[in-house]
Order: structure tokens, then sequence, then C-alpha cells
């Protein structure tokens, strides 16, 4: 009888766990992150009443970026609430440690950005989901900034260099920079820098002495206004600098001020944008909901993005329900299949708020990223300026390293991929 | 009262020299035992299995691995983090390149290979002691974090330098589940415990204690200090090096050099030494205090209703734990095994104190 009334309970509930890091070395990036992914999970229940009445329950974890934290963390919230709704791991140590977990436990493992970029391919991660982009898309699109900037027949005769955060993290894009100057003749450098990253001196008297082009930024928490300083110290213009999304945003630069005019960073579609889900938020807040800190982050591109990661959990939930049955509690492999079956349009991003913010997206059972769109923005001085088109990744780089890793990945673990019709 | 030895007599050697000579402990231990082995399995829950006891086993092992060196020997160690990695990274490129070896041959043959550079990280110790020792491992931790990110072949190439290990069988069973893990892990630390013991009773430990507590005095009585150092290194590597591999293999499953980093290193130290130095017991104890005292910080606000940042509670528990070192080691620099066995000679008395 027990059991039962707490199961009846449990159907009008769905369980989320947030793991976040708030303390540690990458907590300027973390904390607008974590209170981003609370405020549009609070946003739903207050503004919303839940998913379609289904209230959302959250709890957060903090990992500080390690990965045991992480894994102790897992443990402990993958089971509550009749299953975890998905794990946005905030780590890519972690994701890797999870994803193994995954297959067996079967939880979806949403990593919006980042994680294992050849997870993209769902015959074989069929619960993860790098949805929007990874790091290998991240990376053509900043090669392919630099060709439309350099021309793309002079890009044969740039030296680019990585600068990378030496852990799984900064070692992502490698394999893709390496195809593409294999495939287009340019020079690739690249220079490990040992976590957290203050010590980079002797990186930068590198960079001084081989004068790169172009240095491409793989850095996070306090290893990027480091660089930027560095940067500054050796002469090297910032404006040659890209950094990857989670070293461009305005917790990285906003204490460098003008050292920092000029330096460039990507974003996962247009997060850099404001829409009408700040003012939503914003108006949630002045209730007193939310976020501890308040407005203090709404707006800040780790926050946008933040609330981007929940709502592509909201809206998985959502579809779920719509295959599975309105008003319920979805299993973790229901929202499964709503990760899987994604579909947002325009006129449902104009409902949600995020018009602007972000490119419609669909994703399918062989493709768990779904579409990937990035821009180019550039640090002003005081805030972030979008400066270019819209990109998409160059499928005929990114693609066949997706092949490639993935089935090694399967054949290491023997898994056999599933058929997928899409 | 009932702790006590009265009218237990051994008539022989052999029964005098037990591991547990009074009965009561042997009994104690046997129930621990069959609780471990059975119960827990049985009864305790996904998470407890695998977030709690799990890495409690497999740290109390790479404890008693650097309490041999630091607590039996004297040589302090600040490079076990090191000695982790080189097991595990080892373990997992005999199963990568040889598929064929079993697994538990994987896990010793990582104890083997962080014996080897345990033992050629050991050499200093013939010339230098204390602190300039302490520094020289530090050395090792260096070097190995940096072997291990940026040698490739030590990944097999892998792209991003992180590796993972496919799912588990040994012997023809299955190692996947979280009691799975948990005995596997449990058999491997309970074999190790007693060989640990019984090596630190015999002769081998002897010269251990006596090279810490007075090198040139256990020289001039005929001890080696070279034999003496280099086996302390050789084994204590070879138990830290197992403990890598299984906290690789069967905690994470996929992990960076960053799991084996300094932090893991101190880590390994504060337990040995909040633990006891030179107590097996004690390297059990100090990794329940370090694993279990985080899991409880974080939990306790919950249990009373109330809600604590997340951040603050991490904050609060760099706080305790740092103040509850320095409470221990002011109120027991022994550990808690000098606890512990002090409450077992209390007890004997007991109630009859004198």
């Amino acid at each position: 009888m027990l059991t039962m009334s707490t199961a009846a309970l449990a159907a009008e509930e769905q369980y989320i766990p947030l793991l976040t890091y708030r303390t540690g070395s990458f907590a300027p990036l973390g904390i607008p992150w974590a209170d981003g992914k609370l405020d549009y999970l609070a946003l739903v229940n207050e503004r919303d009443g839940g998913v379609n009445g289904v209230k959302l329950v959250y709890e957060e974890c903090e990992t500080a970026y390690a990965t045991d934290r992480g894994v102790e963390c897992y443990e402990r919230m993958k089971g509550k609430g009749g299953g975890a709704s998905g794990f946005d791991t905030q780590s890519t140590g972690i994701t890797f440690a999870l994803t193994d977990k995954a297959f067996v436990d079967g939880i979806p493992i949403e990593t919006m950005g980042y994680g294992l970029s050849h997870s993209v391919n769902g015959s074989v991660f069929e619960w993860n989901f790098p949805l929007l982009g990874t790091y290998w898309t991240a990376a053509d699109v900043m090669i392919q900034d630099i060709a439309k900037q350099v021309g793309q027949d002079k890009l044969k005769d740039q030296r680019i260099a990585l600068v990378y955060h030496d852990s799984p993290y900064g070692k992502e894009p490698i394999a893709l920079l390496q195809a593409r100057a294999k495939a287009e003749g340019f020079k690739l450098d690249l220079y490990p820098v040992t976590a957290p990253g203050v010590e980079q001196k002797s990186t930068w008297l590198q960079v001084r002495k081989n004068r790169p082009d172009f240095i491409l930024l793989w850095s996070a928490g306090i290893m990027t206004p480091t660089a930027i300083r560095e940067a500054q110290a050796v002469g090297y213009p910032r404006d040659k600098i890209y950094g990857i999304w989670w070293a461009a945003s305005e917790s990285d630069v906003a204490d460098l001020g003008a050292a920092a005019k000029g330096y460039k960073g990507i974003t996962i579609h247009n997060s850099a944008e404001d829409g009408p889900v700040h003012e939503a938020v914003k108006a949630m807040h002045a209730k007193g909901k939310g976020a501890e800190n308040g407005d203090k982050y709404v707006g800040s591109l780790a926050h946008t993005r933040g609330m981007m990661i929940s709502m592509m959990q909201v809206e998985a939930i959502r579809t779920a329900q719509e295959k599975f049955g309105k008003g319920k509690h979805m299993t973790p492999e229901q929202v499964r299949w709503g990760f899987e079956n994604l579909n947002l349009d325009e006129a449902r991003l104009k409902e949600l708020g995020f018009e602007g913010i972000m490119r419609p997206v669909k994703t399918s059972c062989s493709n768990h990223m779904g579409d990937d769109w990035a821009r180019i923005v550039q640090w002003n001085g005081n805030k972030f300026e979008v400066v270019s088109d819209w990109y998409q990744s160059d499928k005929s780089f990114v693609d066949p390293l997706v092949k490639e890793m993935s089935a090694k990945y399967a054949a290491e673990k023997k898994i056999t991929p599933r058929t997928c019709e899409g | 009262m009932i702790y006590r030895e009265n009218g237990q007599f051994k008539s022989s050697y052999r029964a005098d020299q037990q591991i547990f000579p009074i009965r009561q402990d042997r009994y104690v231990v046997l129930g621990v035992l069959l609780i471990a082995f059975v119960a827990a399995p049985l009864l305790a829950s996904n998470y407890f299995l695998q977030a709690i006891l799990t890495p409690f086993l497999i740290l109390s092992l790479a404890a008693i691995g650097l309490n041999i060196l630091v607590g039996y020997c004297g040589q302090i160690s600040i490079g076990s983090g090191a000695f982790m990695a080189v097991g595990a990274y080892a373990a997992w490129n005999f199963g990568v390149r040889i598929p064929e070896i079993p697994l538990v041959g994987q896990i010793l043959l990582g104890g083997v290979f962080a014996t080897l550079v345990g033992v050629v990280f050991g050499i200093p110790s013939l010339r230098i002691r204390g602190l300039y020792l302490a520094v020289t491992t530090l050395a090792a931790q260096f070097f190995v974090d940096w072997a291990f990110l940026r040698i490739a072949f030590f990944t097999n190439y892998s792209p991003s330098g992180n590796v993972s290990v496919p799912a588990l069988t040994a012997f023809g069973l299955p190692v996947q589940t979280p009691a799975q893990k948990y005995v596997f892990v449990l058999i491997f630390v309970v074999i190790f415990a007693l060989l640990a013991k019984n090596l630190v009773r015999g002769a081998i430990g002897r010269q251990w204690m006596a090279i810490r507590d007075m090198d040139v005095a256990a020289e001039v009585i005929g001890i080696r200090p070279v034999y003496a150092k280099l086996t302390a290194f050789a084994v204590s590597s070879f138990f830290i090096g197992v403990a890598g591999a299984l906290w690789a293999y069967i905690h994470l499953g996929s992990w960076e050099p960053l799991a084996f980093d300094l932090t893991r290193s101190l880590q390994l130290l504060f337990i040995v030494i909040i633990g006891g130095l030179g107590s097996i017991v004690g390297s059990f104890f100090g990794a329940a205090f370090m694993v279990l005292l985080p899991v409880l910080l974080t939990n306790v606000p919950h249990w009373f209703g109330l809600s604590l940042a997340v951040d603050t509670a991490s904050h609060i528990e760099h706080m305790v734990f740092g103040a509850l070192i320095v409470f221990f080691l002011i109120v027991e620099p022994h550990g808690l095994a000098r606890l512990w066995s002090i409450g077992k000679e209390k007890l004997r008395l007991w109630p009859f104190p004198h």
C-alpha cells in the first residue's frame, strides 16, 4: 500500500539531477552555468506548472570537476524519483566515466557542446547526446572563420597553434585539427598547458618565437585570463585568438577589460543574444524564486548556455510525454527516446522564448547531436558582440572522424551498433 | 568482562603466533568477514556498494601499501598517486595489447610494473631520508603525470588521452554489477591485507621497523639497509599499483591522469596518518574516515531537512576536514588505530581498571 502511494506520487514528478561545480578552479564558469540550469527548471515549474503538469524535482550535486566525485554523485542520484531524467555532467572527464555506466544503467547523458565528440553516432552511443555541437564542430568552425579572414587559398600558408588544457577536454579537438591540417596544408602547432593552467610562461615564449598566425585556445577557468594576459605580455594580438565556448564567457574576460579587447570566442548557436526567456527569468527572480543570486548572471553566456541545457532536457521530457502519455512521469528510457526525437523548429523556439538565441534543431537515431550551428563573438572591452555569420561544421571532415572513432569505441567495448533508419 | 583471554591457553608456538591470539578477536574478524562477503552484497544498496564500499576498500589497499613504506619502514613518500597511475596504465596496456591475459593477471601485472617504477624511485632513499626523500618521491609524481599525459603510447594513441576498460570478466564470471565489483575488490583486499600483516610480522617486517627506528643501529646489528629499504619500496609499490589498477578498472572504468594526481597522493598520506602509522587495521580506519566524511557532510544536512547550497556544503566540508585532521593529530598523533587499541586495552581491564 505504501509503495503504491509513493509510486502514484512519483508519477506526477520528474527528477532531474544537476551535476555542477561551484568550487574549484573552474568555478567562475561553473557558477553561472549551474545557475542557468537551475533557473530554467525553476521557470518551467513556476511559469508552466511543470511539463504538462508534471512537476520537475531537481537537486544539485557538487563535483568540483573531479571525476570520482562526479561518479559518486551519479551513483547517488541515478535511481532517485523513479530514475534520473538525464545527467548533464558538466565535465569531459565525468562524461567519459559515466558513458560506460550509462550503457549498463540506461540513463541519458546530455553533453551540450562538450563530451565525447564521436558520441554523435547514436547507433553506437545509444545513451549519449552531445547536442548542438562538439569540440570537433567547434574546431572546424574556427578554421572556417580563419579561412574566411585570410582567404581560402591562403589557408595553406597559415600557422595555427592550439593552446590547450592538458586533459581530455583540451585534447578533444586535436584529431579534427590534424585531419584538416593534413587536407588543407596549414601548419598546426600543439601547445599543452598543464592543469589548472596558471603556469603558461614557457608556452607563450614559444608563441613569441614561432609567431603563429592564429591561436585556438582550449582553456577553462583560470587558464583563460592567464592566457590572455600572457598574450598581452608577449605582444600577441588578442583578435587572433579564438577561445572555445567554455573559454569565452564574461567571467573569463570581464576582469581584464581592455587587455582582452578583441579576444574572439565561438558560441553554440547564438547564445550571446538575449531573448524573451531572459525576461521571464528576471520576472521570476523578482518574485524571489530561482537561483539564489537572482539576476546576477542572467544574460551572460554561461548562464544562457545553462538555460539551453535545461531547456533541451525539458523538451526531451516533453517530447517523450507526447509519445508515452502526457502528464505522466517518464522513465529514463522514455526520456532517451525524447532526446532522440527532438524537433525544435522556429515556431517552437519562439514559444519557448529562445528565438534569436538558437536555431532549429532536430535529432535522430543516428545523429545524436542534431544540427550544429555556431558563431564567432568578440569582446569589445565591455561585452561580447556577434561578429560572424552562422557557420555549420564541414561534414566531410567531421563525419569520417565520428565514424572512425565510434567504430573503434564499439570494437573496444564489444558493442554491436544498432541499425538506424534515420 | 567478555573481552578477555583468561582461560585461553596456548600449547604450541604456532598457536601463540596467530595473527589474532585472542579468541574473541578471531570471532569478531570472522563476523566482519561474513558480513562483508555475504550480508553486504545481498543487503546493501547499489549506491552504498559502488560509491562507498568499493572506493573505501581500494583506498584501504593503497593505504596499506603506503603504510608499509611510511609507517613500517619510515620512508616518507608523497608519490603514491604516481604508483597508482603506473599500476592502472600498465594493467590497461596489457589488457589492450594482449587481451588474452585474464583480468586478475592484468591487475597483478600492473602491480609488478608499479614495483619496478617504485624501486627505481626508491633508490635515492639509500642516500637521503626524511623530507629530502619526500621531495624525490614528489618528482616521481610529476614525472608520471607528465608521462601519461604526453606519451601517446601509454594511452594507446587515444585522441583525448582518456582510456576506458571494456566489460570485465574474471574466471569466466562477470564483474559488472556493483555487487560483483565489490566482491571482486573485497577478495583482493582481504588477500593483500593478510599478506601485508604476515609480512610485517615476519623477519622482513622487523628489518623495516628496525630501519625506521634507527637505521644506523639496524645496520650495526646486521640488517642490510639497501635490501630493507628497497624491499619496502617494492612491496609498497606493488600494493599501491594493484590498488591503482582496481581504482581505474573497477571504480572509475574510464580515467585520465588527473585521477591520480598529487591530490590522490596527499589523500593517501592523510589516510595513513589519520588511520595510524605502522598499523594495517589503521589503514582501513583512515580510508573509512576519508571516504565517509565527505559523503556524510554532504548528506547530513539533507537528513535534517536543511537545504544547504552545494558550494557552501563543499566549503564547509573542506573546513571540517582540515579541522578534524588537526584535531586528530593533536589528540591522538598515532591515529585512529591507536584509539582502537586503547579501547581494546580498556575492555580487557574492564570492569576493574588498575
